[in-house]
Formats: C-alpha cells, structure tokens, sequence
C-alpha cells in the first residue's frame, strides 16, 4: 500500500463543551511547528453545550486554500461523531475511538477503515489531577501516534508557544501528559503503518489566522480607534478581538444594547473625526438599514463588516452562505452611492479591511465587507502580513489649522469629483447635518433643483472611486476552455477544483470579484464577450452575482453552480460540476 | 464671551407653529449656553426626527440631525470619539420615549457625561397630531378616537429606577427655570436628563399652557433636596392637580469616558494614526 506524506485531511469531533475547538487548534499549531501548511474546517450548530462540533484540520506542505470532503483520520470522542463521519473516510483511512464509550459494532463501519481502539478515560484515570473534558488531548496523542508525527511539537502547542516559560501551566502539564499517554498507547497497540505519514520540514514562522481575526488587525492597522458591534454569530469574534486588544492597540471597543445602536454610535464617533466600523451579521444588518441610508445622506465615512449565514431570518445561524450580496448592494432607502468589498480568503480580510478605511474616508461613503461563516472561522496558516506599503489616506479630512482658516465654510458643497472638506466638531468652521435633503451648508432645503444638485454630487463621488477600485482578479490564463465567475470566499475551492481540471488537461480561468461595487461594467461585458463556456460559482440559491452581472453588463450566465444547504465547497464538487459542464 | 447673537443662525429661522415651545426651548438653550460661557464650537447638538429635532437647524454651533428615535447612541459615539465636547441630545417624547425607548433607558445606565432634553408635548407634532408615548390616558387623538387605552411612559420615573445622575423637569412657560436647569444639566459631570413640559399649540388642546401653570410647582422651591432615591421616586409619579418640576435626584458617578483607560488618557480624536504597528499582534498569532 502506498504511503502518503504530508498530505492529510484529519478531523477531531464530539459533544460540543468537551474540548474540540481547543482540540482542532492545538493540532494545527502541531502542524506548524513541524513547518507544515494547514487549512482548518469548521461546523457546529447553535447551541453551548450538546450537538456536535467537529473541527477538521488539512495538512500539507504547499499553502491551503480550502478544505477537502474526506478525512483520512477521525478522532471521535462519541458514536455520533463516527456515525456522521464514518462515510467520508477515505478508504484505507482509521477511527480512533474509545471501546468503553461507544460499541463500534452498532456502528456498520466499513471493511477498509482501520480501527484505532484508545481507552480515554482509562488513560486519564491513571494521571492524577486529570479531567475527563482532557480525554481530548488524549486523542492528539493518539492522532500524533497514528501519524507517526513527532511528539515534542504536540507538547509544544499544547504548552502555547507564546509562552515565555519553558513549563507551561499546571493544566497544560497535565494535558501534555494525558496527550503522551495517549500517543505512547499507540505506539505500543498498533503497528505504524497507517497511510499518511507526518514528517517535518524547515520551520517557517507562520500566523495561524481566521478572517474574523484579520478583519480584526487590519481594523487595527487601519487607525480604527473604535468599534461598536452586538454579539452575532458569525461575527462576534471580532468585537470580541477588539475588546481583547483594547488596552494594547488602545481601541475602544463599545458593546452597544443593539445594531442600531451599535451603527449610530459608531457613526457619531466618526463624524466626530474617529476612524470606526461595526460588525453584524445579515439580520442585524437589517436593523441598520436606516442608518445606512442617514450616513449616505449626511456623507459620513464608516466601515460596516456583515459575516454572512444563510437566511432568511434566523436561518443556520452557524452555518455558510453567500445570500447577502443583494441586499448589501441595495440595503438603505432611497438611493446613496457605497462601495462593497467581499474578501477571499483571510490574506483579503487583513488587506481589504485596511483599504476599506481609506475609501470611507476619501469618498465619505459606508463601505461593506462582506464576508461569511467559512472565512470568520477558518484557521488558515501563512507567513505574517507585509504591511510597509500601507498608508492611512484620510481624504480630505481638514486640519484644525486648515479648518480655522476657512471662510464661509460649506462642509457639502458641489465639487466636480463629488468629494467636499470635511470638518469636524470642536474645529472652528461650525456646520449643520441634516438627514433632510439639504443644500451646500447643511441646512434643510426642499427646492428641486438643489434636490438634483446634491444627489449628483453624492452619486459622482462613486465615478471618481471607480477610476481607483481594483477590477476584478483574473487567476488563470486569459484565454480557457472553461471560465469560472465568482466572488468572496469560494476563491479557495475553485483555486483547487482548477488544479483538478489542469490534471486532466482542461484549461480553466476565474474571475473573482472581490470589489462588487462599483461595478466595472464594460470590463467585465468585454471579458465575458470573450470567454467561453462561463459557469457562475456562488453558495447561495438565486446566482445572485450572475444577477448583478446581467444588470450591469447585460450578459447572461447561463451554467451554475450553486451551493445552499448551509455548508461550503469542496473543491472535489466543483471539479464534477465544471467538468459536466465541460463535457457537454 | 460668547454672546446670543453669535448663536444666531440670522436668516435661517425656525418653521415651527407661532407660539410653540420649541421657540422657548431653543430661546433657553442658548441663553444656557451663554451663561455657562461655552465655546460654540465646543457644542454638538444632535438630533433625531420631530419638530424639536430640527432645532440644531438653527443654533449656531455643530449640529447633527440623524434619523427618528436615534440621538443618544450618535451622541454617545461623538463624546467617546471627543471627550472634550459638551454633547447635547434633543428630541421629542416620540422620538426618545417611542422610537427610541431602548436607547433612553440604556442610557439612563451609561454614566457619559452628555445632556439629553425631551421637548415633552404629550403628542406627535410633524405628523399631525397623533398619540404619543406620554399622552395621558383616555385622551382622544386622530389615531385614538375613541380615547387613549395605554398608560403614559413615566420618563422621570424610569430614570429613577436607573439611578441615574441628574434627573430634572422643566416647562417651557418658563423660561428662567428652563434656563436654569439645562445649564445645571449640561455643566453637570454625568448622564443629565431634562423632561421639558413643551405645550403644542396645534394639536394637544388637553395640556396647554394654562392646564400647567395651573399645577407645576418648582421642587426646589418647597425646599426638596434632590439626594434620595425613594423620596424621588416618590416625586416621580405625582402627575395630577399638583405636578413637579426642578431637579428630583443628582448624584455623581464615575464618568464611562473617565475611567476608560484608553479613554481618560486623551479624547480618541486626538490620538495619533502615524505608525501604528502591528508587529506584536501578529506575533500573537504565529
């Protein structure tokens, strides 16, 4: 039997509360440590404790992009975790499980799937002090054994690599005991001939990062000194990185009593001259519709970050999708120009999160991020930011000094680029906002003509902002046998689901819009013009991307690929469905 | 000295009804604003939607006019971003008690030192004179016909029961004590609030400005010390022949934006974006 080396796709699952995020975490670092790249997956349902969680963790040398449909490995802390997973066991794949806990013959396992019995609680009964919620950490020692991994890196992660001490606590000793008790369980019960094979490479100094996080520090980076949000799955990691970091990046982070709140006080704190954002997942974006609408009207910069879940209402509140790009186009009544960023993969987060600060503060427009539950919780390992060239461009944000000297200060007036100074309270050339229509001062004015004036001067500032919007991203050679048309985080299984299509000599491109809005129209009708056999990849039910490129463009896709039952693509998905579409 | 003519806003002069209270309201804040001797450039008024909300249209300092129900989390963003500033929030009873009740009594429990005065005239102005969150029980309205079924919101009351720093009422048939009190408020170190009895002249022919005159009496003057939470609760729900004005409970509390660490070292407007680096949070991560 072949020997695969390095190329792994491992899960750990049980009961959520027992330890499986820690788990799945702690096993990636492993990873790292030893110079391997990972890519982590993860699902749970909505609840604290019960239902089950899995965190799935892929391992190879090269970087990740995405995860893959099968496991190689299981780590099972209860039967259900086997009944769910045991189909997408790779065949010659294993199990590890505990015989005191589950009774693996009323499990129909498969003939070709190894069984890796480990009595957890056995092995943490002979550690003194230990816990049964540390039967996890024997199941990495048993992981790490299966593996033929070295150990010392487990110990590593699991003592925290951050820390100073060369012990780490009491209850990371105890932890690192149970994992080794576990490992050498192994080591001594089973032969080493499983069909993956862990070995180390150069370490490499890698971040293992998710795209909340990123969001997170390139808030940071970006001089966004405050950040008002309420809790909501899947975004609340971010509010919670901010609060966690306020002391040291001195941020402010205000939990608000809900997202209209939450949206007025973080646009009071940029009005006032404050870089701000706020975080929100679909439903709580609805609620600040309003003011969405109140910060186009009275041209108030702020950063607004929606991690999708598939709706409608409360929907999978802890599951994926893409079904919010519409309606972030469109949120807010009346009409008001803005500009949407979806990233792909948790490099965009970081990037296009501090770009976003910019682009708020030079048109003086709410900016979108719209992001999702695969990105804001999905371990990726790479190599730390490169952050020299990026600089803080606060528009035309006046001076004290400048906003001192002006004479007959109009804070809206009518500029060729749309773009007018700005002054801030407590700066001496006072001004009025108005959520009313209002003319070049700021003071409410119902005449039509200034109607017209006003509303043009906001819409121009979306022209001048195109001229600098990055196009779409075109991966690929410009000219293919098949074109894929996407955006936001199915980048990293198509990237993949591409690799599987050159293997069998189809030549694939993508273009991948991460800057939705404004819409460059005529590149995109010229690109499209020219390709041929364009299929659309979305995670929602209504192709709404190939919608919003039929409007702008008049092109329509006619092929789709379309994922909504809650959870992401494999990049083996949608290889089938490009090569069905491919053959005809 | 900043004097009433630089608070001015000349031609530009307020569209309410001839003899609303909005003009005493507006009359008294910058009478306020004198006394305290404020920088008008130092003063954000922020609004939401009513008749009252478009008073920042013509005060002569910042002024902010966002959307129906939501001036306190605006103003509440602008004095964490500028600590400096005397951040002033008016709206109407349907705006802070109706639309935006949640963010009153979330505020009443936020101890951020900005001012928030209700123009209190018991009915909906703007909008043609329906029934509003403090309209009294059984009074008929173009949406209650047949006569109001809900009890009135108790707003001092409310603020009782959140202890919060500075609770006060005023009438706009007064235009000393309103003066007064709304100085006191916005010089207060805290949460201030001020329920301003503010008659409509169009719309409420129930509680003019006789049916008040006829029963406020000013707190102060009967020799109440606004010191003790029970004896103001106590004041908080006398509405009848006799009704309260003045300040029913004061008391100082650490300040949100003083005890902040980031916050108390300098307004967050004021710190520096240069060189923000991110070394150390990425090494958090590898």
């Amino acid at each position: 039997m072949a020997i695969d080396i390095n190329k792994l796709s491992w899960l750990v699952g049980g009961e959520a509360g027992y330890g499986i995020m820690t788990a799945g975490q702690k096993f990636a670092r492993a990873m790292i440590l030893g110079g391997l790249n990972v890519f982590t997956h993860v699902e749970y349902p909505s609840l604290i404790r019960g239902g089950h969680n899995s965190f799935g963790v892929r391992v190879e040398e090269r970087e990740l992009t995405c995860p893959i449909l099968l496991y190689n490995l299981v780590a099972a802390l209860n039967k259900d975790t086997i009944i769910r997973h045991k189909n997408f066991v790779t065949a010659g794949g294993g199990i590890i499980y505990d015989a005191n806990e589950v009774n693996i013959d009323e499990c129909s396992i498969r003939y070709d799937i190894r069984l890796y019995n480990v009595p957890l609680m056995e092995i943490l009964k002979s550690i003194k002090g230990a816990i049964k919620i540390m039967r996890n950490s024997v199941l990495l020692g048993a992981s790490i054994a299966v593996l033929d991994y070295d150990f010392d890196y487990l110990a590593e992660a699991i003592r925290g690599v951050n820390s100073k001490k060369k012990k780490g606590s009491k209850i990371a000793e105890l932890n690192v005991r149970a994992a080794k008790k576990g490992y050498d369980y192994v080591k001594k019960n089973y032969l080493s001939d499983f069909e993956v094979k862990l070995k180390k490479k150069t370490r490499k100094k890698r971040m293992l990062l998710t795209g909340n996080q990123a969001i997170g520090l390139g808030a940071i980076k970006a001089g966004c000194k405050f950040l008002s949000a309420y809790p909501m799955t899947p975004a609340s990691s971010i509010m919670n990185y901010y609060a966690k970091k306020e002391l040291d990046s001195e941020v402010v982070m205000k939990q608000a009593d809900d997202e209209i709140s939450a949206i007025n006080m973080a646009l009071g704190a940029s009005y006032a001259g404050v870089r701000s954002m706020t975080s929100t997942s679909g439903g709580g974006l609805a609620l600040m519709s309003e003011t969405i609408s109140l910060l186009g009207m009275t041209e108030v910069p702020l950063v607004i970050v929606n991690v999708q879940r598939p709706g409608p209402s409360t929907g999978l509140p802890t599951r994926q999708g893409q079904g919010d790009l519409k309606f972030v186009l469109n949120i807010g009544h009346g009409e008001f120009p803005r500009i949407v960023i979806a990233p792909g993969d948790v490099e965009e987060c970081f990037y296009e999160t501090f770009n976003a600060f910019n682009f708020a503060e030079k048109y003086q427009l709410p900016v979108f991020i719209v992001s999702d539950k695969h990105l804001a919780v999905s371990y990726k390992s790479i190599p730390k930011f490169n952050t020299s060239h990026l600089k803080i461009d606060r528009g035309l944000l006046l001076s004290d000094e400048e906003a001192a000297n002006l004479k007959d200060y109009k804070r809206f007036m009518i500029t060729e680029n749309g773009v007018s100074p700005r002054a801030i309270p407590g700066q001496k050339c006072m001004f009025r906002s108005s959520s009313d229509e209002h003319n070049e001062y700021g003071e409410i004015c119902e005449k039509g003509d200034n109607k017209i004036l006003q509303e043009d001067k906001r819409f121009r500032k979306l022209k001048t902002a195109e001229k600098e919007i990055p196009l779409p991203k075109l991966y690929g050679p410009k000219k293919a046998d098949l074109t894929i048309i996407s955006w936001g985080s199915t980048k990293g299984a198509i990237l993949e689901a591409m690799d599987y299509l050159e293997s069998d000599g189809i030549k694939a491109n993508f273009l991948h819009f991460v800057y939705v809005f404004p819409f460059h129209s005529e590149y995109v009708r010229e690109f499209l013009k020219n390709s041929k056999n364009v299929v659309d990849v979305e995670e929602n039910k209504s192709a709404q991307l190939a919608g919003i490129i039929s409007e702008f463009t008049g092109f329509k896709i006619e092929k789709k690929v379309l994922k909504y039952n809650g959870r992401t693509f494999y990049p083996s998905e949608i290889y089938d469905e490009l090569k069905g579409v491919y053959n005809g | 000295m900043v004097e009433l003519k630089n608070l001015s806003t000349g031609n530009y002069t307020p569209d309410w009804c001839p003899g609303c209270g909005d003009y005493i309201i507006l009359n008294a804040l910058k009478r306020a604003i004198v006394k305290l001797n404020l920088n008008p450039n130092q003063v954000v008024v922020v609004s939401g939607i009513g008749c009252s909300s478009k008073l920042p249209q013509w005060i002569n300092t910042f002024g902010y006019h966002g959307v129906h129900g939501r001036g306190l989390p605006v103003g509440t963003g602008i004095k964490i971003a500028n600590k400096k500033l005397h951040v002033i929030v008016i709206g109407g009873d349907g705006d802070i008690y109706g639309e935006g009740m949640n963010h009153f009594i979330q505020s009443l429990r936020k101890n951020i030192d900005i001012t928030l005065l209700v123009h209190d005239n018991q009915i909906y102005g703007l909008t043609k004179g329906q029934t509003s969150p403090t309209s009294m029980h059984g009074d008929k309205s173009v949406t209650s016909q047949i006569g109001n079924f809900d009890e009135p919101v108790n707003p001092i009351a409310l603020a009782v029961a959140q202890k919060t720093s500075f609770i006060a009422r005023s009438f706009a048939g007064d235009l000393e004590h309103l003066t007064n009190t709304i100085a006191d408020a916005v010089s207060f170190k805290g949460f201030s609030f001020v329920d301003m009895f503010q008659p409509c002249v169009t719309f409420n022919k129930h509680n003019t400005y006789d049916w008040f005159k006829e029963r406020v009496y000013d707190l102060q003057k009967k020799g109440y010390k606004p010191n003790n939470l029970e004896r103001a609760f106590k004041k908080s729900i006398e509405f009848g022949d006799k009704i309260p004005i003045g300040v029913f409970f004061k008391e100082k509390k650490e300040l949100y934006e003083e005890t902040h660490p980031v916050l108390k070292k300098t307004p967050l407007v004021k710190q520096s974006l240069k060189n923000i680096s991110i070394k150390k949070l990425m090494e958090e991560f590898c």
